[in-house]
């Protein structure tokens, strides 16, 4: 395979440097089978040591290794050098996180966002763990496309509503939250309706549907939050007309 | 009504912590440990170390499924032969028979936990065929058994507010103190110190080792972490010479390509467009053990009948005339994986595919409790060795072994810390932390950079590990892999570091894992010299039969000044008595 050269322009930032973030250019040699990240690795193994971002898997499931390639939200092992790069390639973190160092960004938002939704199977009765629920494909079908979430972050790097307002619960835990509701095993629709229907929990999505299209995983979270409105509006409304009821 | 969240770290102002129990790792088998520990009781504090977010830890690439015994044609009985027999009689069958009864409840639980096992039309978890399972025992989630598994024991564990994460925070050593193990000193990565987590009991769950080959399906965190940790405070490495080579792996990458395939009907083919299984195994073809149809892919190799490819010789992976709808509906990640990394669809063409280092049925010694030969140290998972999986693993048991060994442990670590009244003593803590920070801060990080470097010794490890400690191996090769293993260690020591910044230093966690990876290659090289029969895995062309007599034993490596010193013990034989291994 012919290798040609690539400049990968990538943002650099020091903690304690004091220094704002700034891009650094590496010239280094590709070849047509390599994605953004054998990239990263190269300048790492025979460049530049210090440059610093996360990966694991190399294969698309872990979620470690997301960052803005030439401005789009991308899975960097799943991003081909030769499907981005018009002479050079950009690479900042992924936007709308607290940058730690280089690309390394800080999710732990995220994580109490996501236990805030309730995440796990909510049941009154504990089940009887001699047998198994049954299930039928269909039901496992129903949350199935929520259920895929790696928790990359690409969609909330890609949220302009989260970019402007972080208390937002953004795509990825509102499309968890369904993939729970959905669930046929699961009670705990109503706690969690309760936590989406306020100012930060859906209502704040305005449906640009962005963090579908960068979603490498097809979860369409756009499409989860718009279902997740509607429930929450019919919760509403059934409390109102049928206030003893509530309990469920 | 728990609360769900527990702050990630130390607080800033305090450099040590303690709790009851400590867990080392985040994947299958620590969180599932966690979740024993925390629901048997509240008033336990459990801290799960992890040196990445824990929905980040390898079982998330788990592809195929997990094993258990849930249908009338199936036995507990028949689990075990297969186990043992693919094992080729290393297993200990006391610890098989207390694995394969726990399986079942597992799965269940994991079902009453949300996890999305694929179902037949009648409404009951589905089961496949998995290579040497003579029964469709393998329990799935389409192809992405090991994401639904990390993915709802994550989520489960949330609920628990005993269960306080320490999220990228990379363990550099055990406390040990009054000949116990009271915790870990770690690297706290963002805030660039080191702490020191105190623990009545220790778990280590940190996954393998693959990273110490250079061909591996494993990911960039899998460096033997646990098992260094443990082999440097003393306790013996159990059996490491037996390394499991996958071998529908894609060249160049090593990215997994799941038994599953085969379970669900694919065919393995040649350049001639041959099933060659019918040569070496042709009563279960492409549904042998792993161990035999690596071996049968080199053999096919040298005999000229691969094709070549830019990586080297490599194997058809024929998924056709399986249809669409089965490759999408069981197989959508082996499609998923495929097109974007080979670009080309399954529906269509053969996928390329070669062995590659996939899984290390060796690990920390312990008994089907987890416990080591350090009191309050506990190991379970891939870092572990029961042993279950003696010379060779049956893919789908590694993932039931997390889970079940994982909830025992759990139990077992919480059971010692309650009958321990006092906290490990501050003393211990803060001389091994003080330690660990000239050790890391003072000495690795004060090193100038200069002819070696970190990715120049780790390369060259891999590469010498591929070539001389891989399918086949013989006298030679090994003790040249012995020697060059001790220059590499030299060499490790001259490794400069550029990074001179403490916070998220990868440069210092490149090294570090180096350092720990060093060690286990060695355990792994030795071991592998000093058994001389060939024995599922573990292959030598210089002693290609098994030999009970000498070596029905399970080897032992213990840290020494220079080489390892080996020890071996019994195998622990309950009823099945060794016969030759015969498909």
């Amino acid at each position: 395979m012919a290798e040609r050269d690539v400049v990968f322009r990538v943002k650099r930032y020091r903690p304690t440097s004091g220094s704002k973030p700034t891009y650094q250019e590496y010239r280094i040699p590709y070849r047509d089978d390599m994605v953004v990240l054998d990239g990263l690795n190269y300048i790492k193994d025979h460049v530049d040591p210090t440059l610093t971002y996360r990966w694991s898997c190399r294969m698309g499931i872990c979620g470690s290794c997301g960052a803005n390639v030439n401005g789009q939200p991308k899975l960097t092992c799943g991003t081909y050098i030769r499907d981005v790069h018009k002479g050079a390639v950009t690479i900042d973190p992924l936007a709308n996180f607290p940058i730690l160092k280089d690309l390394v960004v800080d999710f732990d938002d995220f994580l109490e966002k996501l236990a805030s939704v309730t995440p796990y199977i909510v049941r009154e009765e504990p089940g009887d763990l001699t047998k198994e629920f049954v299930q039928y494909p269909e039901d496992v079908e129903a949350y199935r496309q929520q259920s895929l979430c790696i928790n990359c972050m690409l969609c909330y790097a890609a949220c302009p509503v989260f970019g402007t307002s972080p208390e937002f619960v953004g795509p990825a835990a509102s499309a968890l939250a369904l993939r729970y509701i959905r669930d046929t095993r699961d009670e705990g629709a109503d706690q969690r309706l309760a936590r989406l229907n306020t100012k930060a929990g859906v209502w704040e999505c305005t449906f640009v549907g962005e963090c579908s299209v960068v979603c490498p995983k097809n979860v369409d979270p756009a499409a989860a939050i718009q279902t997740l409105k509607v429930l929450a509006t019919m919760r509403h409304m059934r409390r109102l007309l049928m206030p003893k009821a509530e309990s469920r | 009504m728990p609360k769900a969240y527990s702050p990630n770290s130390v607080p800033r102002f305090v450099e040590r912590t303690a709790h009851d129990i400590v867990i080392v790792g985040g994947g299958a088998a620590g969180l599932r440990a966690a979740i024993a520990a925390a629901e048997t009781d509240p008033d336990l504090s459990i801290a799960v170390v992890s040196k990445v977010y824990p929905m980040r830890s390898h079982t998330v690439s788990a592809e195929g499924g997990t094993a258990a015994v849930l249908r009338d044609y199936d036995s507990l009985e028949l689990h075990a032969l297969d186990t043992i027999k693919g094992s080729d009689f290393l297993a200990d069958q006391d610890a098989v028979e207390f694995f394969v009864a726990r399986c079942p409840k597992e799965i269940i639980q994991l079902e009453h936990w949300g996890c999305p096992w694929s179902r037949d039309p009648d409404g009951r978890v589905s089961q496949r065929a998995f290579g040497g399972m003579s029964v469709k025992r393998t329990v799935f989630a389409a192809d992405k058994v090991g994401f639904h598994i990390l993915h709802t024991l994550f989520q489960t564990s949330m609920k628990f507010e005993n269960i306080h994460r320490f999220d990228e925070y990379f363990v550099t050593s055990l406390i040990v103190d009054g000949g116990a193990c009271a915790g870990v000193t770690a690297l706290d990565l963002r805030g660039g110190r080191m702490v020191g987590i105190g623990g009545k009991a220790t778990i280590l769950a940190t996954g393998g080792c693959g990273r110490v080959y250079e061909f591996t399906t494993n990911g960039f965190i899998k460096t033997g972490d646990g098992m260094a940790l443990a082999y440097r405070a003393g306790v013996p490495l159990k059996d490491m010479e037996m390394v499991q080579f996958h071998p529908t792996c894609l060249p160049g990458t090593g990215i997994l390509i799941t038994e599953a395939a085969r379970g669900e009907g694919g065919y393995l083919i040649n350049k001639d467009g041959e099933r060659y299984m019918q040569r070496y195994l042709p009563s279960k073809m492409e549904l042998g053990p792993r161990d035999i149809l690596s071996r049968s892919m080199i053999q096919e190799m040298k005999a000229g009948r691969a094709f070549d490819g830019p990586y080297g010789q490599y194997l058809g992976l024929d998924l056709r005339h399986l249809g669409a709808a089965t490759i999408d509906q069981k197989l959508p990640m082996v499609r998923e994986l495929a097109e974007k990394y080979m670009g080309l669809d399954p529906i269509h063409e053969p996928i390329p595919v070669r062995p590659g280092q996939h899984y290390v049925m060796g690990g920390v010694s312990t008994n089907s409790t987890g416990e080591t030969t350090l009191p309050g140290l506990y190991a379970v998972g891939e870092t572990a060795c029961v042993s279950i999986n003696g010379a060779n693993r049956l893919g789908s048991n590694s993932l039931s072994e997390c889970l079940v060994f994982g909830e025992w442990c759990g139990l077992a670590a919480a059971q010692y810390a309650k009958q321990k009244a006092a906290y490990p003593r501050g003393t211990a803590s803060r001389e091994a932390l003080r330690k660990e920070e000239a050790r890391v801060f003072d000495g690795l990080m004060g090193r100038e950079r200069g002819k070696e470097t970190l990715a120049g010794v780790r390369v060259e490890m891999q590469q010498l590990m591929d070539r001389d400690v891989g399918i086949f191996r013989e006298e030679a090769g090994l003790a040249d892999a012995c020697g060059k293993l001790a220059k590499l260690r030299d060499r490790f020591g001259s490794v400069g570091m550029a990074d001179k910044d403490r916070v998220f230093n990868t440069e210092m966690t490149g090294v570090l894992e180096l350092d720990f990876m060093l060690d286990v290659a060695a355990s792994i090289a030795h071991s592998a010299r000093n058994r001389r029969e060939s024995r599922g895995a573990h292959s030598r062309t210089d002693f290609p039969n098994r030999d009970d007599a000498n070596y029905l034993k399970h080897t032992l490596a213990y840290r020494a000044d220079g080489a390892p010193r080996i020890d071996y013990v019994p195998v622990k034989i309950t009823k099945w008595q060794p016969v030759e291994r015969k498909y």
